[in-house]
Parts: C-alpha cells; sequence; structure tokens
C-alpha cells in the first residue's frame, strides 16, 4: 500500500474506516469542543477543509509525494536483536520514526497541516511546541511552502531544547517564548491559542498532538495513521504474524496513536502507551493523566487531566520536555476506559536506563520521549506470562535524540574530563 | 416602561432600559489581590453604578484572557483563592445590590459538580453564570442545571458566529447575550471595533434578550459610544488594571469606583 492510500483512508480488508469520533468530535464522553464561540467557525471550516482534501486525490497524493520525497517516508523496521538478547531473547522491532526528516514523527502532521493551510489560503501557520521537536517540523514545512510561522514555547522549554529554539530560528521561524503559568507546553498551547483567536482569518493553528478541540484530535490522528499502517505490513512481511504488542510513548498522544489505530480491530494485539512517570507515580510528580488523572476539560476537549479538586490545572513533572504536559487526547482516554489499550507511567529513571541501553546495543540514540517507549516495552517483556522468544513486540521510536544529549549527559554525568 | 419581575439580571437590564440607558457590567476575578480585597473592590464598583458583576473564578489556564486578567488571576490562585470564596464574592456583589453573575472556565464547574456548583451560585445569590468556553453544543448538562436552580446561562455570540450559531445560541440563553465585540482575548483596547455594532445588528433580529457587548472597552467615552447600540456595557480588565496598577489595595479600591463612575456616567451620556 502507498503512503496516499494509508492516508486517504483506503486501507486492507480487515481494517473499516475509523467510527469514531462522532460527527461533533466525541470519542464516547471524551473529545468535543470547549472553545470560545469565536473559534468555533475555524473549526467548522477547517473540518471542512480537512473532509474535502482527504477525499481529493489530487491532495493526498501531493501529501504522499512530500511524505516520501522529502519526509523519507517509508521509515525503516529495524529488527533489534542485540536489544532483544538484552530482553531474553524477544523480538524487537523498532519503527524508525527518529530517521524521518527533522528527527520525530511529528513531520507527518506537520506536513498534513500546512498544505491544509495552504488548501484553506492561510498565509501564516502558529504553533505549540514542548520539545521543540513539533516546532522544528512546522518551522521546516512553513520554510517548504512559503509559510509565515510562529511558535509558541513555554521559557523553560526554551532552556532545556535549545538546540531546537536555534533550529527553529535558522528555518525562518519566529519563536515566543512563553512566560505564564508553568512557562511549559500547557502555557505554550494557552498562549497559541491566544494567538489564533484573534488572528484566526489569516493563521492556521497546527497543533502538534492529538488533543484539542474537534476536528484535531482525528485529524491529527488520520495524518499520523501512516506510522501503523507502515508497520503493520512490515512486521507481517518480515516475521510473517502481528506483534504481541505495540508500545509508543505518550505525550499528547500522537505517535501512540499513529502506530495503535491500524491495529485496534487485532485483537490479539495488545497495545500499551508509556506515559512520563517523572519521580514515580507514586509521588504526585509526573505527568501521567491516564495512569493518575481524573476526567475533565483542558485546551478544547474532555479527556484525562492532572487537575485539584478544584478543577486547576496541576504541575507537571518530567525530564522530557515533550511528555511533560497535564492532559492527553480524548481518543486515548476513550481507548483506556475500553480496555483496548492500558497505559503506565515510566519514571525519568527508568527513560534514561533504557535510553542508554538502546544506544549501547543498537546505535540508536533516541529522543527521551521514545526512550519511555523502549523501557516500557523492555518491561512488558519481563512481565510476560510468555517466553521472551516467542513475543514480538513493535516498538515506535518516535524520534532521535540530538536534542537531548545535553540533558542526558547532565544525568549521567558525561563529558566532564 | 414597567419594570419586569424575572431573575435579578432581567430587573437590572430592565430599570436601565426604563432609564434610558445602557446597563454597566463589571467583571473582577475573586481573590485578587486578596479576598476582602476583591470583595471591597466589587462592592466599590457597585457603589458607583455597576448594575451587573461578573465575578471571575481564577483558573490555571485562562485561555480567552489577556495579559491583565493573566496576571490577577494567577496572582489570586498563589494566594490560594478556593471556589468557596467566588462564591462568598457572589454573595457579596448580591448583597451590595447588583445582579451577580460567575464568569467561569468549564473545568472547574465540572470539576466541582455541574449541579452542585449551580446550587451553590444560587445558594450565594447569584443570578446566572457566563461560561466563555462551553458553547451551546456541549452545554447539555449545564441548560439543566441552571434550569434546576433558576440560574440565567449566559452564551457568547462573535463576530465569526453564523446566523445559524446565533440562532440556536440565542435560543437557550437567559438574562443577557454576551456579544464579544473584537475577534480575541480580554484586554484594553484603544478604539471599539465598529465589529460590534455590525454584531449587534446581526443579533437583533433574533432575540428580544439584552445583548451586552465586551471585550476592550476601557473608558467612559468607549463606554458611551456603545451604550448608543447595545442594552449592556461590559468592562473588565480595565477595572482589573486598576487594581494591578494600585501601589497598594486601598487606593486599587479607589481607583476601581473611580473609573466605574466615569463608566456610569458613560452609559447615561445622551
Ligand atoms: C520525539 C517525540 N516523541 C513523542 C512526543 C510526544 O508527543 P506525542 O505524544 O503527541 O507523540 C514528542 C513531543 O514533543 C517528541 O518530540
Amino acid at each position: 500500500m502507498t503512503v496516499s492510500e494509508a492516508v486517504s483512508g483506503k486501507l486492507p480488508d480487515a481494517m473499516p474506516e475509523p467510527v469514531l469520533p462522532d460527527a461533533g468530535g466525541h470519542f464516547g464522553p471524551y473529545g468535543g469542543r470547549f472553545v470560545p464561540e469565536a473559534l468555533v467557525a475555524a473549526l467548522d471550516e477547517l473540518d471542512e477543509a480537512y473532509r474535502g482534501a482527504r477525499a481529493d486525490p489530487a491532495f493526498t497524493a501531493e501529501l504522499d509525494r512530500q511524505l516520501s520525497t522529502y519526509a523519507g517516508r517509508p521509515t525503516p523496521l529495524t529488527d533489534a536483536t542485540r536489544l532483544g538478547a538484552e530482553a531474553g531473547g524477544a523480538r524487537i522491532l523498532l519503527k524508525r520514526e527518529d530517521l524521518a526528516h527533522t528527527g520525530s514523527h511529528k513531520i507527518n502532521n506537520a506536513l498534513g497541516q500546512a498544505l491544509l493551510a495552504k488548501r484553506m489560503g492561510k498565509p501564516r501557520v502558529i504553533a505549540e511546541t514542548g520539545a521543540g521537536q513539533h516546532g522544528v517540523a512546522t518551522a521546516t514545512v512553513c520554510a517548504l511552502l512559503g509559510l509565515e510561522c510562529t511558535v509558541y514555547m513555554g521559557e523553560e522549554d526554551t532552556v532545556r531544547q535549545s538546540l531546537n529554539v536555534a533550529r527553529m530560528q535558522l528555518l525562518g521561524a519566529e519563536v515566543r517564548p512563553v512566560s505564564s503559568g508553568s512557562k511549559t507546553l500547557k502555557d505554550a498551547t494557552n498562549e497559541a491559542m491566544r494567538d489564533w483567536v484573534t488572528n484566526v482569518e489569516r493563521t492556521h493553528y497546527v497543533i502538534g498532538s492529538v488533543v484539542g478541540p474537534h476536528p484535531f484530535p482525528s485529524m491529527v490522528r488520520d495524518f499520523q495513521r501512516v506510522i501503523g499502517v507502515e508497520a503493520r505490513a512490515q512486521v507481517l512481511d518480515l516475521v510473517g504474524r502481528l506483534p504481541d504488542v505495540v508500545v509508543a510513548c505518550v505525550g499528547g498522544g500522537s505517535n501512540a496513536i499513529g502506530i495503535f489505530h491500524p491495529f485496534l480491530d487485532d485483537a490479539e494485539v495488545a497495545l500499551l502507551g508509556c506515559e512520563a512517570g517523572g519521580d514515580g507515580v507514586e509521588t504526585g510528580h509526573h505527568a501521567a493523566p491516564l495512569t493518575a488523572g481524573t476526567p475533565g476539560v483542558l485546551h478544547g476537549a474532555r479527556s484525562y487531566l492532572m487537575q485539584d479538586e478544584d478543577g486547576q490545572t496541576l504541575p507537571t513533572t518530567s525530564i522530557s520536555a515533550g511528555l511533560d504536559y497535564p492532559g492527553v487526547g480524548p481518543e486515548h482516554a476513550w481507548l483506556r476506559d475500553a480496555e483496548r489499550a492500558r497505559y503506565r507511567g515510566v519514571t525519568d529513571a527508568e527513560a534514561m536506563a533504557a535510553l542508554r541501553t538502546l544506544a549501547q546495543t543498537e546505535g540508536i540514540l533516541c529522543a527521551i520521549e521514545s526512550a519511555h517507549a523502549v523501557a516500557g516495552a523492555l518491561d512488558w517483556v519481563r512481565s510476560a506470562a510468555v517466553p521472551a522468544e516467542d513475543l514480538v513486540v513493535l516498538v515506535n521510536v518516535s524520534g532521535r535524540g540530538d536534542k537531548d544529549a545535553a540533558t542526558a549527559a547532565r544525568w549521567f554525568g558525561l563529558g566532564q574530563t | 416602561m414597567t419594570v419586569a419581575t424575572g431573575s435579578a439580571i432581567d430587573r437590572a437590564f430592565a430599570t436601565a432600559r426604563a432609564e434610558g440607558r445602557a446597563a454597566l457590567v463589571g467583571y473582577l476575578p475573586a481573590g485578587f489581590p486578596s479576598v476582602p480585597g476583591a470583595i471591597d473592590a466589587v462592592r466599590a464598583m457597585v457603589e458607583a453604578g455597576v448594575d451587573v458583576v461578573e465575578v471571575g473564578l481564577p483558573y490555571s489556564d485562562p485561555l480567552m484572557d489577556g495579559p491583565q486578567v493573566q496576571a490577577a488571576v494567577e496572582s489570586a490562585l498563589a494566594g490560594g483563592v478556593r471556589i468557596a470564596d467566588v462564591f462568598a464574592t457572589v454573595a457579596a456583589a448580591a448583597e451590595a445590590g447588583a445582579a451577580a453573575l460567575v464568569m467561569t472556565y468549564w473545568n472547574p464547574v465540572e470539576a466541582y459538580g455541574v449541579d452542585r456548583f449551580a446550587a451553590a451560585l444560587a445558594e450565594a445569590g447569584g443570578a446566572g453564570a457566563i461560561t466563555p468556553d462551553l458553547i451551546p453544543d456541549e452545554a447539555g448538562p449545564w441548560l439543566d442545571a441552571t434550569a434546576a436552580h433558576g440560574l440565567d446561562p449566559v452564551f457568547l455570540v462573535a463576530p465569526s458566529s453564523t446566523e445559524a450559531r446565533i440562532a440556536s445560541t440565542v435560543a437557550v440563553t437567559r438574562g443577557f447575550l454576551y456579544a464579544a465585540s473584537t475577534m480575541g482575548v480580554t484586554g484594553t483596547r484603544t478604539a471599539v471595533d465598529t465589529v460590534a455594532r455590525q454584531l449587534v445588528e446581526r443579533v437583533r433580529p433574533h432575540t428580544g434578550l439584552p445583548v451586552a457587548v465586551g471585550l476592550g472597552i476601557s473608558d467612559g467615552d468607549q463606554a458611551a459610544e456603545v451604550a448608543a447600540f447595545a442594552d449592556g456595557v461590559i468592562v473588565g480588565s480595565a477595572l482589573v488594571r486598576c487594581l494591578l496598577e494600585a501601589p497598594d489595595p486601598r487606593s486599587g479600591v479607589a481607583a476601581v469606583g473611580r473609573l466605574a463612575g466615569e463608566l456610569a456616567e458613560g452609559v447615561r451620556r445622551r
């Protein structure tokens, strides 16, 4: 299957069209639109434009062309035999989104939405970013397509991901540090929403994950589904059967939903989402709303979130800027309640250990975000009822770790001579 | 003209209309600069002529608000303000003689419990609530709760609202309709957009509800300008700024009273 078939929804026989969300963007009780009235017209316009684009062969062909000739798709599936040996002989297969252009899965969505912005005739694009990967991907596609680009980034994140700030600026984007609230991704999102409601006529807001008001969660999912569609075919090709488990990290949840979604109807495939456990979920210092949060409304949709009894968003803790977010996409909330996917916290320490293990067994220096998935996968194998050598484990390596080299060096006390 | 019975909000707008003027609606968040400080400021603005008070419920993620309101609610939250303090401020506004509403983002209402929130607001003497990030499409449980407790649910229309959305919004709105005069967040502006007048004109054929205009009004002249075509003039950030810029709480309260007086004169200007 080609990428355009995947994106335009022409799916293999076993996979029907997604039935969720409903017309209002609801996944059961989750999702929807909790936004100022001033944004509704723009969301309706976007919804209509997206549905039109999805059905337009010229649009899907252009996206397909850009994904393959520019973004480097399909990304490879790597048979991680030395990592597998560390895990008792399990067959661990890595979906290499770190090898996509700009170094993460974020380019899949950024390309789709930027092409849509052009189609809608919006000359200006804004984005929020945590780790900076979504900001870099958005700045990149704006340069490619000749769009103005402004990226909001929490002040704290501009420090811990300073490499990505420079990348965005080199690509011609304006980076606006956000100093309100917790100075991280949540506040960057607030500021981007404020910009959007003020400048909505000529601006498209490229949300970076499967969060926000309808149609963002399902639209971003559709743009990221290509990960899972490719991976499913690649695994079948390589091992002749479906994996026992698919593992991904969950910040807002876009790389996870992208790889999970094509497996939803494969009941025998377990789905495991790894949230940021920070200092440990039991300490309260984490960013794991599906594991330890409650349902509520944040950034335009109902989902699980970290909040106190007055509904105030709680501060989050994670070594990973990309997972350091108190909310999560509504479809994950739905999958959690339906028990189709399982979610757990992975601590900073577990993630950093896995990052080093992957680096030293496979020569792959992954993003700290992705290291949460690697840690979750290794742990899943350890606690499986079946012998490790019988297991096939698919792990989404959502991004590469260049941006995290300084953080990792500090964590391990490296680089000091 | 007779003064309507009905809710405190209906009466406030009817009284203003009977006097041939627009109603003055003032917003201040609870808990800023302190819980008693905010109550003093609310009393001062009512004494100076504010007819309808919106008590803001401080929220961690005020994505409809500009820098002034953000700064005030961040400070209120840092000071430990709770939802109970919001209801106490509502009670003070009602006792001072104003029609009192809560202005709240939706999540705190859900967290408190939708029906429980409506019950507590009514118990405090509140007349209704404005919910800027709740659109009628998602408001089913809130409409039930406000109806059960005799509260007015106030919704917003924006310059970008279609005729169909204006119609469906006015169908569920009680008390008054909030017309957001500019596209954007709260904050003071030097000129009130002409889009405000056009929006009010578009809304009129759909409803007999009073229409109040907000977002960006900061002085008596702008209040007079808006009062010429709207039934209510909503002022928030400019009042908040009085408290933000004051050297001490007492002079902040005095500044709020002075600005409210100027605005009250504005809505009465012919
Ligand atoms: C490499 C990488 N993985 C994962 C994430 C988390 O986002 P999501 O959960 O939407 O995939 C980020 C976000 O910045 C990222 O950069």
